[in-house]
């Protein structure tokens, strides 16, 4: 109690003692900090300055260029670009975005590669699809209008198949794709690993759809095509 | 230490390859090998992405892969490897001293791209070379075909490892790769620059390692135009699938020669330099390359292998022998009188020197003179109390307990304590000043990792803040080189100049300065790091791969 009175009664003062640590009365502890250390400690000597000649430039050339050289070569992998806001429609027959990112780009020598290594491209097998059900929904309409809804359903089954087939390449474990892509090879060899390949199966220009985002990267001079209503 | 170098590998990998590859490399690095799906996981990115930086690092020659006992590959980052990339302007400008711009072009070409096999090399470094010269001049791929030989035969490009081809045709990545020593320097005979060993008929099965001759002849008749880009495809490539890559050790080994010849030129003269040269010339043959001393050699042998110009005689040689291996540096030791005197290099002690030479050279920049007088005094005594550093050194006392604990308080130094009594009563123990060389050049090694990411972290920071400005110049030119290509007149140009403001070209200026600057550091501390790690046993630099 009385303890407890005099600890309370005292503002001044530390919250140990600093008689039990050694110092004396007044003296030892540092002044207290009012602000926080300084981010550098003193530099007392000042660094020798860089070797210089011809030897030391021409390898400073070198380094700039080999790093810039790098960041051009299919080695250097860019991050995917971030996913649009909202699905657009013009996406389906845009062939910058779809592409680009899936394939490695060079060529490694697989001898001495792991298999499961190896991508697989997704070809954008909806365009394919999206062809057929126009032409047999015009024959039906033709014929007559019963088959219509029924046909549409297993349309959309397909479709919806296909897709979640694509999706589930990246969520699958490894024996199983280790199958599919077995199985993915033997079939589709020669035209997974080339980039080149422009989907034909639509009877419309591929670059026909434009998505309006040229426009205001356009020179302020020169309008080509005129005015657009 | 290994935490600095997981952030410095971290920090070129997404320079050099980009962050996906630092993402994958860091991880691996830090936490150990894991198998693929695992990585995925860890990292939290998408599959195809963690494949393709996978590709990357393996074309790079630092990743491994081995099976583990479930079963999965698992994936190992060769983090030591990685720090190699600091390294590259060297190798590059010292391809170029010894094979000349043919020479640079090749080892510049495997080493951004990792592996590649040799007619590949040798068609791009034709195609660049031919682009480089001017209209009318081509080079002869043959020219560029016999640097490469010449490459290989001196161990600087060695081949990557394949599975053997006895396993037959179906063979995984995953079973053994191997390299068998005879094979390591071994051109397909394809691919030799002697046409006439080339055999046109006979294709032999199965066999991958060695090239078949099916394809000699086409080499010889192959058109020296060169050929659409779109070849890459390799199809009828002659040495499919021998892989080159570049021969780290052999490289390092080159920089160790280097260092110790002008170290020994700058304490003595050149003729003790042609001297060692010699000797470690001879010494290539007999001893493996790494090891921490030659085998001895004898002055005759020297003698007769001295390059003529010098024009020394026996007993000059005798005399500068003897010179060399008195010297408190140890770097030739006497080992007998056979022959004329029996004579041994030393590596090791040479590096030591070397180490102890960089340290005295820290301890002098950073706290000054006199303590490097201190520290040159407990290199020499070994054990020294304080009383006697004090006394030795030859500088007031007070002044000299002062340096002494900063050197100690900053780890340069270590202490001894040794007691007389049992009760270590500190008025009655020896407290004994030190020097342990290894410690301190692990510490330094440490902190030269530290700084190297620092300098990198600087130079990304400057470039991030200054983007806007460098985007805009890089436009300016741009349209500058775009208009003086279509013709145009000087008040065009100037008026494109115009626009970047003075303010802003003085910024820009400053920036390119700094920039250069930071980048000068990094090759510089590059050496003092390249000197460290080989003193150091276990830190892989002279690790045969």
């Amino acid at each position: 109690m009385a303890g407890r009175g005099r600890g309370r009664g005292s503002h001044r003062g530390l919250s140990f003692d600093p008689g039990a640590l050694g110092f004396g009365r007044g003296e030892g502890l540092p002044p207290p900090t009012l602000q926080p250390p300084p981010i550098y400690p003193p530099l007392e000597f000042k660094p020798v300055p860089l070797q210089e000649g011809e030897e030391a430039n021409y390898l400073l050339a070198l380094k700039q260029e080999f790093r810039g050289s790098m960041r051009e070569s299919p080695y250097f992998i860019k991050p995917q670009s971030t996913k649009k806001d909202i699905e657009r429609y013009s996406d389906k027959y845009q062939l910058n975005g779809q592409n680009k990112g899936q394939g490695l780009g060079w060529t490694p020598n697989w001898n001495t590669f792991p298999k499961e290594l190896r991508i697989r491209e997704k070809k954008p097998k909806r365009l394919k699809l999206s062809v057929k059900p126009s032409l047999a929904g015009t024959k039906l309409k033709a014929k007559g209008q019963k088959g219509d809804t029924k046909e549409a359903e297993n349309k959309l089954k397909r479709i919806l198949q296909a897709e979640e087939e694509g999706d589930e390449d990246d969520d699958e474990d490894e024996e199983e794709k280790k199958k599919k892509e077995a199985e993915g090879e033997e079939e589709e060899e020669e035209e997974f690993y080339d980039d080149e390949d422009i989907e034909e199966g639509t009877d419309y220009a591929l670059s026909y759809f434009d998505n309006g985002e040229d426009y205001l990267d356009a020179d302020d001079d020169a309008l080509e095509d005129g005015p657009v209503y | 230490m290994a935490q600095t170098q997981v952030r410095l590998g971290g920090l070129l990998l997404q320079h050099q390859y980009g962050e996906i590859v630092e993402n994958v490399g860091t991880f691996l690095a830090a936490k150990g090998s894991f198998p693929l799906k695992d990585i995925a996981d860890g990292t939290k990115l998408g599959m195809n992405e963690v494949k393709k930086a996978l590709c990357v690092l393996i074309q790079h020659n630092m990743m491994d892969f081995e099976r583990n006992r479930r079963g999965l590959l698992e994936y190992t980052i060769h983090i030591n490897k990685v720090l190699h990339i600091t390294r590259y302007p060297r190798y590059i400008y010292c391809a170029k001293t010894l094979y000349g711009d043919v020479g640079e072009f090749l080892v510049e070409e495997l080493l951004s791209h990792g592996q590649m096999m040799m007619s590949q090399v040798c068609r791009r470094v034709s195609e660049r070379i031919t682009q480089a010269l001017e209209e009318g001049q081509s080079v002869d791929e043959f020219q560029v075909r016999k640097t490469f030989v010449d490459l290989v035969k001196t161990h600087f490009l060695q081949r990557v490892a394949a599975p053997p081809s006895d396993s037959g045709d179906k063979t995984d990545a995953e079973t053994e790769l191997q390299v068998k020593e005879k094979e390591m320097f071994l051109i397909p005979p394809a691919m030799d620059v002697d046409y006439s060993k080339v055999n046109p008929s006979v294709s032999s099965s199965g066999k991958r390692k060695r090239e078949d001759g099916e394809e000699g002849d086409k080499v010889a008749k192959r058109p020296r135009s060169t050929s659409p880009l779109s070849d890459e495809k390799n199809e009828d490539a002659p040495d499919k699938g021998v892989y080159w890559h570049v021969n780290f050790t052999r490289f390092h080994q080159f920089f160790r020669d280097q260092a110790v010849l002008s170290a020994v030129n700058s304490k003595m003269d050149r003729y003790a330099c042609e001297i060692v040269r010699t000797m470690l010339r001879i010494s290539e043959k007999t001893t493996v390359p790494l090891a921490p001393t030659t085998q001895p050699m004898s002055s005759h042998e020297i003698f007769q292998n001295l390059p003529s110009e010098l024009d020394l005689s026996r007993s000059t040689l005798g005399e500068y022998l003897t010179l060399l291996a008195e010297d408190k540096t140890e770097i030739v030791n006497k080992a007998g009188e056979s022959g004329g005197g029996m004579y041994i290099l030393n590596m090791q002690k040479a590096l030591q020197t070397l180490c102890k030479a960089s340290i005295e050279s820290v301890v002098q920049e950073r706290f000054g003179s006199k303590c490097s007088r201190i520290f040159r005094l407990l290199l020499m005594k070994r054990h020294l109390e304080q009383k006697q550093v004090e006394d030795m050194a030859m500088i007031p006392a007070k002044e000299a307990k002062e340096l002494l604990y900063k050197l100690f308080s900053e780890n340069f130094v270590t202490m001894q304590e040794i007691p007389k009594t049992p009760d270590h009563a500190p008025s009655r123990t020896f407290y004994l000043f030190g020097i342990n060389i290894h410690q301190v050049s692990r510490m330094l090694l440490d902190r030269c990792y530290k700084a190297m990411g620092n300098l990198i972290s600087r130079r990304e920071h400057e470039n991030t803040e200054n983007r806007r400005l460098l985007e805009k110049s890089q436009r300016v030119d741009a349209i500058a080189a775009s208009l003086q290509s279509s013709g145009a007149d000087t008040t065009q140009m100037s008026e494109v100049e115009e626009m970047i403001t003075p303010p802003e070209r003085q910024q820009l200026n400053k920036l390119k300065h700094d920039i250069n600057k930071l980048e000068q550091s990094e090759l510089q501390l590059d050496e003092t790091i390249f000197l460290l790690e080989s003193y150091l046993p276990g830190s892989e630099a002279m690790v045969m791969y």
